[in-house]
């Protein structure tokens, strides 16, 4: 079971922080982050990028889920 | 490493609009609007209060149509891109209220984060003061945010909600083009000075457009800075700068020192104060007085409230004697800017999460 952030429905920056608190807790691992604007999502996608995860997006009825995933050895 | 997402550190779209907003604010004081006020938007939308009666005085009442198209040059971008969005319901009068303190704050100062970087690129130190009470309040705002601070959720409403102010846009652009006789038009001051009506339209749509597209807001590029240490909404808050910097010397328009700068006084404390009070209050909403234009645009109505918080805290600036003028500072100023942080503070305290 992938966990999960909401981050619909939050303004900046909040996506973003949510985010990076879960990655920051996890060693290595894959969650998911779903926000409802496209700033958020490119705030999310460019905190993930500069953390060195791998990201996948999927879009369903107006939201974005990304799929960011931590490999051992990325920056925090 | 990315699948299916790419967003580039380096955006080209944030320093077209920095460079674009930089440049026609320096155009738009050649073209009619009031020294080092090309482009302000709490100015601006003070002047729609005045125009629109909300507050009797004389010298700043007009109905700005680059607010008009700010918000009307998001919406048609939103709506292009597919980006338009009704939502809402985080927080309404807490919005309200903080729209109404930024005002208050920014009136303190005499102008929005815009106009204090273009006050800073016609020679104008005193908005150095400025600029470090912007820093200061975002710095106390990121405080808040790292302890869990979080105006309550949005939710998707009803396509409706995100016309209504859209339209009240198009509402006064009639109204300041048929010029019925309850609609007041400065005839001497700030308010008096002002380009072509389809100049400023046309800058305000081309503006809004921009700042759609690039998610473009002063508060954030200072905020990101500070919480997250990314710089790429800062580099547009830097080139809006050097390009009116430039187009000021060009166009003979930079005058450097402290005193007897246009709209603007000297009182470094509460040029301080007032836009440690915008840029606070900034934080807790989310975004500058410009980027709750856009996102009014874009269907939030969350920054709809807040952007009719702003109208009335500019309202009640001028009618309980809170603005400054180039004279400087009213003492009903300095007890509102003091009693707004202290709300700010109570409120980013309130609202902590977790």
């Amino acid at each position: 079971m992938i966990r999960e952030i909401d981050c619909r429905g939050l303004a900046c920056p909040l996506p973003v922080l949510r985010t990076k608190k879960v990655l920051d807790q996890i060693e290595t691992g894959t969650i998911c982050a779903i926000v409802d604007n496209p700033a958020a999502k490119e705030n999310v996608i460019r905190l993930a990028a500069f953390m060195g995860c791998e990201i996948s997006l999927k879009e369903k009825e107006s939201n974005w889920y990304l799929t960011i995933t931590k490999t051992k050895g990325v920056q925090a | 490493m990315k699948k299916g997402a790419s967003v580039s550190w380096f955006s080209p779209v944030i320093m077209i609009t920095g460079l674009v907003a930089g440049v026609l604010g320096a155009l738009l004081v050649k073209w009619g609007n009031p020294a080092n006020m090309g482009i302000c938007v709490a100015c601006f939308v003070r002047d729609i209060a005045g125009g629109i009666g909300l507050h009797s005085a004389a010298v700043v009442q007009y109905i700005r149509p680059e607010i008009i198209g700010f918000v009307l040059g998001a919406f048609l971008s939103a709506g292009f891109t597919n980006e338009f969005k009704a939502q809402g319901g985080s927080s309404p009068v807490l919005r309200f209220l903080l729209g109404a303190l930024m005002m208050i704050g920014a009136l303190m100062f005499l102008g929005c984060p815009l106009r204090m970087v273009l006050r800073l690129a016609g020679g104008d130190l005193n908005a150095v003061l400025g600029l470090a009470g912007f820093i200061a309040g975002i710095a106390i705002g990121v405080v808040f945010l790292k302890s869990g601070f979080v105006l309550s959720r949005a939710y998707p409403l009803a396509r409706i909600n995100g016309w209504v102010m859209p339209l009240a846009m198009v509402g006064l652009l009639a109204l300041v083009m048929v010029k019925p006789g309850f609609i007041f038009f400065s005839k001497q001051g700030p308010g008096s000075q002002h380009a072509a009506l389809l100049v400023s339209l046309g800058v305000g749509l081309l503006v809004g457009v921009l700042a759609q597209r690039s998610r473009f807001c002063f508060a954030a590029g200072v905020r990101d800075k500070i919480l997250l240490n990314n710089s790429h909404l800062l580099v547009g808050f830097v080139l809006v700068f050097i390009a009116a910097l430039l187009a000021n010397v060009a166009l003979k328009q930079f005058h450097l020192g402290f005193a007897n700068q246009p709209v603007a006084h000297t009182s470094h404390v509460w040029n301080f104060l007032g836009l440690l009070l915008v840029g606070l209050s900034a934080v807790l909403l989310g975004g500058c007085p410009l980027r709750q234009l856009i996102l009014t645009g874009e269907g939030n109505t969350d920054s709809g409230i807040t952007f009719l918080g702003m109208l009335a805290g500019a309202g009640f600036a001028h009618n309980f004697l809170l603005a400054s003028s180039p004279k400087g500072p009213t003492l009903n100023g300095q007890i509102a800017v003091i009693a707004g942080i202290i709300f700010c503070l109570i409120i980013g305290y309130a609202n902590r999460e977790e």
